[in-house]
């Protein structure tokens, strides 16, 4: 590291808050991803395409969420629904 | 009682085998029966960082497809007595370590040895899964860097599902976090994420943090386990590792930059 490079690196510090702010939002998210069945994007891909027989939803209208607790597991299902005034039907 | 020792990471290319090599020597150095295998069956490597390539005769499928007895295959190390080595295949397909025969080597070893360090290779794929599946005590292997910190955490998922301890409902594998080629230079002008920002997302008993050190590559261009280097900083590293591993309490070192002067500083090359 010669002179140069030595006022440089004191400029652009922290790119490890950087590498650490992204590995907590991927864990996080790799974490919440395992242990859930495999057949869920496909449950959400079938029951948004029912609800879009007769609500025109957005695709990012519905969400499902698996969580697993001690005793139980719980399929969360959360459907946005638009303005009455769009509705088709 | 052995235990068996799965040494993993899910990336590859950091450290693994040298870790292996270096837990495996010193723990026999303590006196303590040791046998490392090498699960990367097609591309094995732990023999010539043992320094044993040309003694390699017969090979762990050998022994699983029972063409050659353990005896024959293991290698013993010319340093230690209490070492020695169980080299992968280089030719067979990884499909020859079956769940039944690697389960059947590791009781007969369990038979003689205190201790069965399996060096298991990168990914998720049989091998590595292969390696962890009759573990005791897991060390991941993670340089901190993203790419690594995030396979170790889902190495960490694997080890807690696919396990034998798992499926058996047997006590949970114990884990811990071996840290390699740390570098504190980098860590104090905040390039590098820093020891505790890794254990902040992994949450592991930590066993240890090797630097970032030239001795590891000259250890193994000579095929010499770098814990054998004493007077190198990888080499005390990991022989605190061991000491941790085998109950002792060290305090952590190596986790600062040395103080270098101004002209130091200057004209590093």
């Amino acid at each position: 590291m010669g002179l140069l490079d030595y006022f440089r690196s004191t400029q652009q510090k922290g790119t490890a808050n950087v590498a650490k702010e992204r590995l907590q939002i991927l864990v996080a998210h790799d974490r919440a991803a395992r242990g859930c069945p495999s057949y869920l994007p496909k449950l959400q891909q079938e029951i948004l395409e029912v609800i879009r027989k007769y609500v025109d939803v957005d695709l990012s209208a519905v969400s499902v969420n698996y969580e697993q607790e001690e005793s139980h597991e719980v399929l969360e299902l959360n459907i946005i629904l638009p303005d009455t005034g769009k509705h088709r039907i | 009682m052995s235990r068996i020792i799965v040494i993993t990471s899910g990336k590859g290319g950091v450290g693994k085998t040298t870790t292996s090599a270096a837990l495996a020597m010193g723990l026999a150095q303590r006196g303590k029966r040791t046998v490392v295998i090498d699960f990367d069956v097609g591309l094995r490597n732990l023999d010539l960082i043992m320094g044993c390539e040309r003694r390699v005769v017969y090979d762990f499928i050998n022994v699983i497809n029972q063409e050659a007895n353990l005896n024959q295959a293991l290698i013993r190390d010319k340093r230690c007595d209490h070492l020695y080595v169980l080299p992968a295949s280089q030719t067979r397909d990884k499909g020859a370590l079956s769940k039944e025969g690697v389960g059947r080597v590791l009781e007969e070893l369990s038979q003689t040895y205190d201790f069965i360090v399996c060096d298991s290779p990168a990914g998720i794929e049989h091998g590595a899964t292969m390696a962890m599946y009759y573990a005791d005590d897991a060390i991941v292997v993670t340089n901190p860097e993203v790419s690594s910190v995030r396979d170790s955490d889902r190495m960490l998922g694997i080890l807690s599902s696919k396990s034998r301890r798992a499926e058996t409902n047997a006590e949970p594998i114990r884990e811990f976090l071996l840290l390699t080629r740390y570098d504190p230079h980098r860590v104090e002008s905040g390039e590098m994420l820093s020891v505790d920002d890794v254990q902040e997302i992994l949450a592991l008993n930590l066993l240890g943090i090797i630097p970032e050190s030239k001795a590891v590559l000259t250890a193994s261009n000579a095929g010499i386990p770098v814990i054998l280097d004493r007077d190198s900083d990888a080499g005390q590293a990991y022989g605190d590792m061991v000491a941790r591993y085998l109950g002792e309490e060290v305090p952590h070192r190596f986790l600062h930059a040395e103080k270098k002067g101004l002209l130091s500083r200057l004209f590093r090359g």
